[in-house]
């Protein structure tokens, strides 16, 4: 297994004094450098969750306006667009930005009817002469008729499907790609085995098309993740980026989390405590195969957040010199299954919890929060399928979180991965991912473990 | 798999018999189908073996390869089957009506409409099972490419005339096949097994005999049995009671019957061969006919039982009342069949071996949006579906028991009427999310805006940060969902008579959109941008059209 110091050697002899803010500036610079002077058409960037992929765009795209190059940018969501319309007007309130929204109701966020520096308009036309012009894929594509952009910044490339980037390559002559290529694929829904293996396979990611025709592009990473504590980074490094290591910007001890009311000796005070401590904890319940929404284990996670706020915890960081309360904003809770989100939302409102964001991975994608709670994908399962597997969608939910990340789970996962092995049929010419998802599983199930308390009940 | 499936499921295991899950038939069958049932040769991909093939239920033509080895023998089984399957085809290829499409002018570049035909009615090919589905495909690939004598002279293999042309439809309705709704081509045990849940596995569905024993078992008998009998019994011989549906063979009759039988041809062949006079060569021609005689009994022993089950599917299925929208998809098909006929008159190359960028984009969001548009109409078609949906959260259905009258806050105010609808389903609704009911087979919109549990009273307003709502405890406590309804009552100022649901309606809404907007128009194939690799250019567009390439399987 490769190690974090075998990059620090790459990146020019041993490194005994790891200084992350120097290490991510100058991965930056490089990707500016390329992405300003170079001269190729493309360069791509893979982050890590949490290593300031947002500040690099946002920073490429005002340096690039700054140098006279106006540029577009193509993001996934429509509340990824905006976040970035906010942070570049946060930024440089003087930029000329332009936001294209579709023709439905409310296209975009309110906020950013305040921002004076920002043209909304439906119409490509209307934004023609502005510095940067932010949109969706899906909006981009219906643009027709315009002179090409010089210049594009394509955000969350991984997450971007091939057929998506081909309806909009024809806009942009040379663009900066990106993403983090450890969260979720995208996907069909519907087959699309017909053109496995294809370099141009319209299911496959964007950048997978994208180097497939042009590998000379320069590939960059960031390579320090700035949300995940020290306790984490090298587990989620390990499982989910094992031969692009990162590592975390913080420091043991950097981030500390205590609680003000001690534990009631309860499975979630004691499974609080443990990921205080930690950083990860693991509330296992007694294994059987239930329903998706098993209904103890909804009520474990419930309370597991209930007690989250009823503790009074406080969280310290690089941020703050004075601890932070840990509010119902800061925490969040992760699943697999919209219905399994549902019925969590409805327990945490019996228990009176509200304004704590419940989602499934997908939705969580890009977010961060100070603590989560993640229901394990394959708890309580009698078979685990590709989807459970998918190595993106325990690594979104594994890595969501500043402090520290509980987990809640029926016993047995192991037991189920060792009857489940990896059976996805070979696709010839397609390249193989590492890790797979019953890697990923096993790896973060080993370290989880150690973090283990059962719950009585 | 669904609750609802799971559970019909459950009810098929208990019960032994299997369970209706759809109250309509969902796919289109037509009064004139072409059945074929084929058979291949195990060990060589893509050899048939023989087939039946035919519209009648009471005549099927049998085709047979004595020698499944034998190039010639093959092309004389595939010149047999296009003379069985072109003629069927262009019996709907004649009849038209007007039509009328929209295309893009080249000139003027704008959307234009223009009068084109549109076949009347189009073609239907069943095969018993997915794998046959698969092997029309490889039939498809393995024909079209080859060149007739005529077509090119030089050729060293010249392909009888037709089977060029066999192969081109045969690799259309194999692909047309993997648009999701279609019926161009179907396999039965798909047909049947989206109307039927039985109590054994999506895999071992895939057997024809034993998923008809689930579905419609002889009198006094479980279904679960007879299909367990149908899958696996054997008579004294060792051989399989109910040969399975093909196109693979059982081994025990490739063993024992079917080898020997060739190898008696192939003897009778070489002896044949070897005759010196007249005389002889009479004798040993009865012996090889003797012989072929035996083979093609052996394979029209393998292949009618699966013939007769697939009319029987055939006339379940068409017991059922076709869903509403069922014409809507075969019209489509329509125009999918009108398409290649016309690309075939006007004299195009086949179909090139594998997808260009723009087409393969193109293919892939036509079928995720003709996927969307089944989805939705096999829901609003059948209650049953639809049951499955709101089970899901992605529908709700109840009594009207509120409506207000509101407008919109403009110069010009337009009705926007509040419904309150009362559930005992629980949908997963966010903020303003938006529900769909059909209102005379239009879509009306409308927009959530809160709902109230019933007894406790409590409120979701809004769903303050974009919440679901979900009423845990409350078992069969109604759900008291408002929404704002948004269009389709007309201009004025006062909505239109109908339009608006009134109090005691019982009405449903769903959360996905009943019709799906197009995408958004792909480049030409020619501006293929820099990141797929650029325009296919002309080393592929040549490439793809030249027959495949001689290799030495095919000269045995």
């Amino acid at each position: 297994m490769t190690t974090v110091h075998d990059t620090a050697d790459a990146a020019g002899g041993p490194a005994p004094a790891f200084d992350p803010g120097a290490e991510a500036a100058r991965a930056t610079d490089a990707i500016l450098r390329d992405t300003l002077h170079g001269g190729h058409r493309g360069v791509v960037v893979d982050s890590p969750p949490g290593a300031g992929k947002s500040t690099l765009v946002v920073r490429a795209a005002l340096e690039l306006a700054a140098a006279g190059r106006p540029l577009m940018v193509i993001a996934q969501t429509n509340a990824q667009v905006d976040d970035l319309v906010v942070r570049l007007a946060e930024k440089n309130p003087d930029a000329a930005v332009g936001r294209l929204h579709s023709n439905d109701a409310d296209p975009y966020d309110k906020a950013l009817d305040e921002l004076p520096g920002v043209r909304k308009s439906a119409k490509a036309g209307d934004l023609a002469g502005m510095d940067i012009v932010l949109s969706t894929a899906a909006k981009w594509a219906h643009v027709k008729g315009v002179e090409p952009w010089r210049h594009a910044i394509v955000d969350e490339a991984y997450q971007m499907r091939s057929d998506a980037l081909l309806a909009v390559a024809g806009l942009f002559e040379r663009a900066l790609f990106v993403g983090d290529p450890g969260q979720l694929d995208p996907f069909a829904i519907v087959g699309a085995e017909q053109w496995a293996g294809l370099s141009y396979d319209p299911s496959a990611s964007a950048v997978s098309t994208l180097l497939a025709h042009n590998p000379e592009l320069p590939q960059h990473r960031l390579p320090v993740s700035w949300r995940l504590p020290a306790s984490a980074a090298p587990l989620v490094s390990e499982a989910f980026y094992p031969y692009t290591p990162f590592r975390s910007g913080t420091g043991p001890g950097d981030r500390r989390l205590a609680f003000g009311v001690p534990s009631d000796g309860s499975g979630p005070d004691a499974v609080i405590d443990e990921a205080a401590h930690a950083g990860w904890g693991l509330l296992e319940l007694p294994a059987r195969h239930t329903p998706r929404t098993d209904p103890e284990a909804v009520a474990a996670l419930a309370k597991v957040v209930r007690r989250l706020l009823d503790r009074e915890g406080a969280s310290v960081s690089e941020r703050a010199a004075q601890p932070v309360p840990l509010t119902a904003d800061r925490i969040a809770v992760g699943t697999a299954h919209r219905d399994q989100a549902a019925a969590v939302r409805a327990a945490l409102a019996e228990l009176g919890v509200t304004d704590v964001t419940v989602d499934t991975a997908n939705r969580l994608q890009g977010r961060e929060f100070d603590v989560t709670v993640v229901l394990h994908p394959l708890s309580g399962r009698p078979d685990a399928t590709a989807f459970h597997l998918e190595t993106g969608r325990l690594c979104v939910l594994a890595s969501r979180h500043r402090h520290a990340c509980i987990v809640v789970s029926r016993a047995g996962v192991p037991d189920l991965l060792d009857a489940h092995p990896s059976t996805e049929p070979v696709q010839l010419g397609v390249t193989v991912k590492f890790p797979d998802g019953w890697d990923a599983m096993m790896t973060t199930w080993d370290h989880l473990a150690a973090h283990r308390v059962r719950d009585a009940r | 798999m669904s609750l609802m499936s799971t559970l019909a499921r459950l009810e098929a295991v208990r019960s032994g018999r299997a369970q209706v899950v759809a109250t309509v038939r969902h796919r289109h069958v037509s009064a004139r189908p072409l059945v074929f049932v084929p058979l291949t040769t195990a060990g060589e991909a893509g050899a048939p073996l023989g087939a039946l093939v035919g519209t009648e239920r009471d005549a099927p033509r049998l085709l047979v390869v004595p020698q499944p080895r034998d190039r010639d023998l093959r092309f004389a089984f595939l010149t047999e089957l296009a003379d069985v399957v072109l003629p069927y085809i262009d019996s709907f290829a004649a009849d038209v009506e007007p039509a009328e499409r929209t295309e893009t002018d080249p000139e003027t570049g704008k959307r234009v409409k223009v009068e084109v035909e549109l076949c009347a009615d189009a073609p239907q090919l069943l095969v018993p099972s997915r794998a046959g589905i698969e092997f029309v495909r490889l039939l498809g690939r393995s024909m079209r490419f080859r060149r007739t004598a005529e077509q090119d002279p030089e050729t060293p293999h010249p392909a009888p005339p037709h089977v060029p042309l066999l192969g081109r439809w045969l690799t259309h309705f194999g692909e047309r096949a993997r648009v999701p709704g279609s019926s161009l081509l179907q396999a039965l045990t798909e047909l049947l097994s989206r109307h039927w849940a039985t109590g054994q596995s999506n895999l071992e569905d895939q057997h024809l005999g034993a998923l008809l024993a689930w579905i419609d078992p002889p009198e006094g008998t479980r279904g679960a049995e007879e299909a367990l009998r149908a899958e696996l019994a054997r008579g004294a011989d060792g051989q399989l009671l109910h040969p399975p549906a093909g196109p693979a063979t059982d081994p025990a009759f490739d063993n024992r019957l079917l080898a020997p039988a060739i190898e008696r041809y192939d003897r009778a062949r070489t002896r044949l061969a070897a005759a010196e006079d007249g005389l002889e060569a009479d004798d040993r021609l009865g012996e090889l006919t003797a012989a072929e005689r035996d083979v093609r009994a052996l394979v029209e022993s393998r292949t009618r039982p699966t013939w007769d089950a697939v009319w029987h599917g055939l006339d379940l299925l068409r017991a059922l009342p076709e869903g509403a929208h069922v014409a809507d998809r075969w019209t489509r098909d329509r125009w999918s069949f009108t398409g290649h006929r016309d690309r075939v008159l006007a004299g195009e190359p086949p179909q090139p071996r594998l997808d260009d960028a723009v087409t393969a984009a193109n293919k892939l969001a036509t079928r995720e949006r003709e996927q969307a548009r089944l989805d939705a109409q096999e829901a609003l078609d059948d209650p049953l579906v639809m049951a499955g949906r709101r089970l899901a959260g992605e529908a709700f259905a109840g009594e009207v028991v509120e409506v207000v009258r509101a407008y919109s806050e403009s110069r010009r105010p337009s009705p926007r009427p509040l419904v309150t609808v009362r559930t005992d389903d629980r949908p997963h609704l966010g903020e303003r999310a938006k529900v769909y009911r059909s209102l005379g087979g239009r879509p009306q919109s409308a927009e959530f805006v809160e709902a109230v549990e019933e007894n406790t009273g409590a409120a979701h307003e809004n769903g303050a940060d974009g919440e679901d709502v979900h009423g845990g405890t409350g078992a069969g406590a109604g759900l008291l969902v408002t929404v704002r309804v948004l269009d389709k009552m007309g201009r004025g100022r006062e909505p239109e008579e109908g339009s608006v649901p009134e109090k005691g309606d019982r009405i449903c809404f769903t959360l996905f959109e009943h019709e799906q907007r197009g995408g958004a128009k792909l480049p030409d194939p020619e501006d293929t941008p820099w990141t797929h690799g650029g325009p296919p250019g002309e080393a592929a567009a040549t490439t793809a059209q030249r027959p495949d390439a001689v290799t030495e399987e095919d000269v045995l």
